[in-house]
């Protein structure tokens, strides 16, 4: 039973015996390790089915012309089959340098980068100030919590609707600001409020989890760092610097990359918020994907999927290289 | 933030203004105390924090109330007429029993199987290093960054040929695909803080890893599967986009997507939208509450220890 349930007793390959044959090896692998395969197993048939052979055929989607109009399909009782074409990497060609590239590819990745940039930034800002108001000692500290989480309790789609109501051309948000006499901006018509009411919306639903984990991260800060800071004459701003940021490091960093790959793919408020249809120029690139392949006809299957794999592609390089950063930075938890 | 403590204003200071004034504050003043303006400061922005985020919720209820769809524009028109006749007319003449039948389906359905399937999985990689263990969390990490949109194309062809699309499984694998991975990240962290001793315990008394596994550690974890089987509910109840594409019959509409029928192109009916939302937005809250003190401590073992 030599299941390794000590993690120092990891491989040490300069301490080995000679390396027994290529069929022991197996052999003792198999008996080593069938307890952890047996219980990943799960996972990985659920990923591999409903993960990697999707992908797998959706990569090969995009190196064909499907589209509605030529994929399987059956109307009625009759079966059509598809009749799409393999085109190689057309597709790519087409989003990435085709005559309407920037229209349709180059100004969303531009508004998806700096969409998720600055969400990212203000929900770690307010929600650790947030947490840091909520950390203190304080009269009425859970009524307080129980009503910042609120915004993240009910689901998404509930509130996006009502955001939608408050922001219409005469609701409630425009007729206080003209009651103060205030521009009344068309927030839903306008590109550049529809950008703005995105962000705020998305802030304003995604505050209350960085708010929750960095408080627990907070907590688990010793107290005694901050009086030790403090004999030695640190001010406020140097404890915060010095031993609350580095307190949080790890919870930070697991935070700060959720929050950009969910923030990238943010789906459900930015096509609630505007309809199946609207604001053509505020749809993020995982928005605008949809509304290729489903938003209007005929549906382009092939171009879809060929952003979903762009889409993808830009989030591996992007994490790859955070966790090299976090890792030259020693700040890795893992 | 509220560490910002205001300059000291003690009495009399003009009195003793010769002596060191640097020096004085320090020697008055113990860690976490803070000036009465500092609570103040606190309070005014905890408050305004909180409003901001109660006002759209409760914003959605006000208009629930008034009876014209055509409220949300002159609120002040509620007041005279409130009433609940809304809800009567939702929970009467519209899909939402259907909806919710569904909605339940998939959002139990989905919290079983992933939980399950997530706890193991957290469990292996917790407690076991295997050739293949680096791959695979980096496996689970990235399906976190999959986009629909790679994703939807595919399954659609996938569900069609299979004869899934409009069924209930087809939701409950899918939100199963996204919420797996995320809750197996969330248990390792949780059994992480469990101790070793304790499976060796069990080992010396002669259980195998399974045993360990179901009769002592799943017991012991309970608080850090609420938190995934919570996490696996509110993912399934709000996922939108597929609910939207693969259900075409409208008694199997999830409320997400129920809730966009009132709003169509050329109609929308926002007296009946607001009380839909206000009726799907309290149990799931009053849920939320039960188990938010877990939430803390769960979110926070995965997220500290990675």
């Amino acid at each position: 039973m030599t299941v390794a349930i000590d993690r120092a007793t990891g491989r040490r390959s300069g301490e080995r015996p000679p390396r027994p044959g290529l069929g022991q090896r197996l052999k003792n692998g198999y008996q080593r390790y069938w307890y952890a395969y047996a219980m990943i197993a799960p996972v990985v048939v659920v990923l591999g089915v409903l993960v990697g052979y999707p992908l797998v055929r959706g990569f090969y989607l995009t190196l064909t012309d499907a589209n509605s109009l030529n994929s399987a399909r059956t109307i009625g009782v009759n079966h059509i089959d598809a009749t799409y074409k393999f085109i190689g990497l057309d597709n790519y060609q087409d989003i990435l340098f085709g005559p309407t590239a920037y229209d349709r590819f180059w100004s969303h990745f531009l508004w998806t980068v700096f969409w998720t940039a600055a969400c990212v930034t203000l929900h770690y800002v307010i929600g650790l100030g947030l947490a840091m108001m909520l950390d203190q000692k304080l009269r009425g500290r859970t009524v307080y919590r129980l009503l910042l989480v609120l915004p993240w309790a009910v689901p998404t789609f509930v509130t996006v609707f009502s955001w939608r109501i408050m922001l219409a051309d005469s609701g409630v948000l425009n007729q206080i600001l003209g009651a103060l006499h205030l521009p009344q901006p068309q927030w839903l018509e306008d590109t550049f409020w529809q950008r703005f009411a995105a962000i705020m919306v998305n802030t304003w639903c995604g505050v209350p989890f960085m708010m929750l984990s960095l408080l627990g991260g907070l907590q688990s800060i010793d107290s005694s760092l901050y009086e030790a800071a403090e004999m030695d004459g640190a001010s406020t701003w140097q404890r915060f610097r010095h031993v609350t940021l580095p307190g949080l490091r790890s919870v930070s960093s697991t935070v700060v990359l959720l929050g950009v790959i969910w923030t990238f793919n943010q789906f459900a408020i930015i096509f609630l918020l505007f309809g199946p249809t609207g604001a053509p120029d505020a749809q993020i690139l995982v928005t605008w994907a949809y509304f290729l392949g489903f938003g209007q006809q005929p549906r382009d299957f092939a171009q879809s999927a060929a952003y979903g794999v762009l889409l993808l592609s830009i989030l591996t390089v992007f994490t790859s290289f955070y966790f090299r950063w976090l890792k030259r930075n020693d700040q890795l938890a893992v | 933030m509220s560490t910002t403590t205001p300059p000291e204003t003690a009495p009399g200071l003009g009195l003793t203004a010769a002596a060191p004034a640097a020096a004085r504050p320090r020697a008055t003043r113990r860690r976490g105390e803070r000036g009465p303006l500092g609570t103040v400061l606190l309070h005014v922005g905890l408050v305004l924090a909180s409003l901001i985020a109660l006002v759209p919720v409760a914003w959605l209820f006000f208009l629930s109330l008034g009876p014209e769809k055509d409220d949300y524009l002159h609120p002040g028109r509620i007041f005279g007429r409130m009433g609940f006749a809304n809800y009567a007319f939702v929970l009467q003449h519209t899909g939402f029993f259907d909806w919710f039948k569904s909605t339940m389906i998939v959002a139990l359905g989905t919290t079983f199987i992933g939980v399950f399937v997530a706890a193991t999985t957290g469990y292996a990689v917790s407690r076991m290093r295997f050739p293949g263990y680096k791959p695979l969390m980096w496996v689970l990490l990235l399906t976190q960054a999959f986009p629909i949109a790679i994703l939807i194309v595919p399954m659609y062809e996938i569900f069609g040929e299979l004869g899934l699309i409009d069924t209930y499984w087809a939701l409950i694998l899918i939100n199963c695909s996204t919420a797996v991975p995320y809750s197996a990240w969330l248990l390792k962290g949780y059994f992480d803080t469990i101790p070793f001793e304790i499976d060796e315990a069990g080992r010396v008394d002669g259980l195998t890893p399974f045993g360990t596994f179901f009769r002592l550690i799943l017991p012991l974890a309970r608080p850090g599967l609420a938190v995934a089987a919570f996490y696996n509910f509110i993912t399934a109840v709000g996922e939108v986009a597929f609910a939207t594409t693969f259900m075409l019959d409208d008694s199997k509409y999830t409320f997400a997507v129920g809730l966009q029928t009132f709003v169509s192109e050329h109609d929308a009916q926002w007296n009946y939208m607001a009380a839909t939302a206000v009726l799907i937005a309290i149990p799931v809250s009053v849920f939320f509450y039960l188990v938010q003190k877990n939430l803390v401590t769960g979110l926070t073992a995965g997220g500290t220890k990675g």
